[in-house]
């Protein structure tokens, strides 16, 4: 079984996000960049599962300009067998993203899609569920725990009430929360290693996917400045005030 | 309008490439993950995290520049990369890596026999043997020529007296390379620590380098076979050519103490409001930090460039001791006007600059103090050796 890990190149969760001056985006030139850090979880559960005996393969796939290989890279030095490159210059929605994975889904007939469940950049939460819609093959999102057997998946999902396990057919679409897993640190010896694993990059157009803009950025700004506090005198006037503003 | 990264000035990034950014980073999670959770705690305990050693081993930092025997044959820079990230974690915790890299496992790969790497490299590697450096004596570190260390022939084994000081591992090593006085000039022996006559006992009261290992070593009539001696070199060349990849790392390492510490002051600055308006704008300020991102940001260029001189095989001994008086200094000197820009706070274990402040006093000290350095330097611009 092969299990493709598609994985986006996003602003370092550790970076203080900048809004560019012309409020036509958020800064990434000359700002540190990794993989999302849910795809990297992903990553590691796929890892895990190859390493227990049951998958051969781990393919690392990502969509976007030249930057993007370093994220595969890394990738491949934290332990993926391959990496596709699907080359192109805008940044494609969750709809498109759904659409090209489909493509590559078509090439490699994985038995698992395991994303992360959000980007921490734009916090969509939807190619996963798109992408099974479009597949027509079960899936299982905000994924914490993930046993394999007998070509089913059992799988923990955080739900707000706590946890929920279901059990589905593979091929499968999962998504990894938070608390799956802890990546592995990358080690050096295989960062050199994995300069010589394989990284196809396939042009946009020679997958024939229908790229539409769903939404369409208006504006970005950030976030107002938090406003000053207030002391109060006593247990009785900071219950009156929280009463003032109906917080109680 | 694109924002200068204030701790990268010149965009140093841009001129690593791609494996060498995942090294630094790579290195740099293992830091912020589980070192600098712990560091404070172990500064204030004076306690080295042995704990940490599977770890650092299994990430390959140890040897990582040599080639073969586990080891992960990285570039010059790769290891400067390593080091500035553990640096800007500890010192103590580059200082273990350099002395197990540079100054334990180096020799062995230059010096020793094909028997001894096999015996004692890849062990090393995993982090299973910790090896110590003894070259340094009690009576004075900056003349290793006069050297009172002593090793005698007696059959097939040699008999070793003397002392050794300020050995960095010292206790927790299961080996020590020894440098010795010997009929032949200076050589290198593999001490192993359960030799009769072998001893290594802790400096305490350290106010340095508390989490890491001081150690003084003793050798009464210790007995060392031939097979342990290092038959590659003998003269002071050897401890020096050592010392010369040490020193490498130390141009690079205490970058990452400032980079935390100036890090940490400019958060502190922009957020810390007196008199209606936060310290970072004030004048006074501004220019104290503005001189020390002007410091880091040469010091950057310069341990760059002394890593690809060092990576194309061009690299001069003067050149890695200009880099390294140049780099603690800046180093020291930021982490000083850190700890008193932080005031109060500043006094603390809350905030890095202190600790980084007072390892740097053994930075600056160790590995050749600054004035050897200068004297280095200066006989390289005038023909004239005044040591």
């Amino acid at each position: 079984m092969k299990i493709l890990v598609p994985i986006k190149r996003v602003v370092d969760y550790n970076v203080r996000v900048r809004v560019k001056s012309d409020g036509s985006g958020v800064e990434t030139e000359g700002v540190k960049m990794s993989i999302n850090p849910f795809d990297e979880i992903a990553l590691e559960e796929a890892l895990r599962i190859r390493e227990r005996g049951e998958a051969e393969e781990v393919i690392v796939a990502s969509i976007g300009g030249t930057d993007v290989q370093q994220q595969l890279r890394t990738g491949l030095a934290m332990g993926a067998d391959r990496a596709i490159h699907v080359e192109t210059e805008t940044a494609p929605q969750p709809l498109t993203v759904a659409r090209i994975l489909l493509k590559l889904i078509e090439r490699e007939s994985p038995g698992i899609v395991f994303l992360g469940k959000q980007a921490i950049d734009d916090d969509c939460n939807q190619t996963a569920q798109m992408l099974a819609a479009l597949w027509d093959r079960p899936q299982a999102t905000f994924a914490s725990r993930v046993e394999l057997a007998d070509g089913k998946a059992t799988v923990a999902r955080e739900v707000d009430a706590g946890l929920e396990t279901i059990e589905i057919e593979l091929p499968a679409v999962m998504s990894s929360d938070l608390r799956l897993n802890e990546p592995r640190f990358v080690k050096l010896p295989d960062i050199m290693k994995a300069k010589r694993k394989p990284l196809d990059v396939i042009a946009i157009a020679d997958l024939g996917v229908e790229q539409g803009a769903g939404f369409e950025m208006l504006a970005f700004e950030p976030p107002p400045k938090r406003g000053g506090g207030k002391v109060v005198g006593s247990v009785a006037e900071l219950v009156d005030e929280l009463k003032n503003r109906g917080l109680l | 309008m694109s924002a200068v990264n204030s701790l990268d000035f010149f965009d140093i990034d841009s001129l690593l490439d791609d494996e060498e950014r995942m090294i630094r980073d790579s290195v740099g999670r293992f830091v912020d993950d589980r070192a600098l959770p712990l560091i404070a705690e172990c500064f204030d305990q004076g306690r080295f995290p042995a704990e940490l050693i599977p770890e650092i081993a299994e990430l390959g930092l140890l040897g990582s520049s040599l080639e073969g025997y586990g080891c992960a044959g990285l570039n010059a820079v790769s290891y400067g990369l390593i080091c500035q990230e553990l640096e800007r974690g500890d010192s103590g915790l580059r200082s273990f890596v350099s002395v197990q890299s540079s100054l334990c496992m180096y020799p062995i790969h230059a010096f020793g026999s094909e028997a001894q790497r096999e015996r004692w490299l890849p062990a090393m590697a995993r982090g299973e043997v910790i090896g110590c450096f003894g070259l340094t004596e009690p009576h004075g570190g900056s003349d290793p020529a006069n050297m009172k260390t002593h090793a005698r022939r007696d059959g097939d084994d040699w008999i070793l007296n003397g002392a050794k000081m300020w050995i960095t591992n010292g206790t927790i090593a299961d080996i020590a390379i020894v440098w010795a006085r010997t009929d032949d000039g200076i050589q290198g022996f593999i001490v192993e620590k359960d030799f009769p006559g072998y001893e290594a006992r802790d400096v305490h009261h350290k106010m340095s380098l508390r989490a890491s290992i001081t150690s003084e070593l003793y050798f009464d009539n210790v007995r060392v076979p031939e097979a342990n001696r290092l038959p590659g070199v003998s003269g002071l060349k050897g401890p020096l050519s050592c010392l010369s990849q040490a020193r490498f790392g130390i141009c690079w390492g205490p970058l990452g103490a400032a980079v935390a510490c100036l890090k940490e002051v400019l958060d502190y600055t922009a957020d810390r409001v007196l008199f209606k308006r936060p310290l970072s704008a004030n004048q006074a300020v501004q220019v104290r930090l503005a001189d020390m991102a002007r410091r880091l940001a040469s010091g950057q260029l310069l341990a760059l460039q002394l890593g690809r001189l060092k990576d194309s095989g061009r690299i001069k001994p003067a050149q890695i001791s200009m880099a390294k008086w140049n780099n603690v200094r800046l180093a020291l000197d930021i982490a000083r006007d850190c700890r008193d820009l932080l005031g109060g706070s500043g006094i603390t274990l809350e905030y890095v600059a202190i600790r980084h402040m007072l390892n740097l006093e053994s930075v600056i000290t160790y590995e050749g103090t600054e004035t050897i350095h200068q004297l280095v330097v200066g006989r390289e611009l005038t023909g004239h050796n005044a040591f």
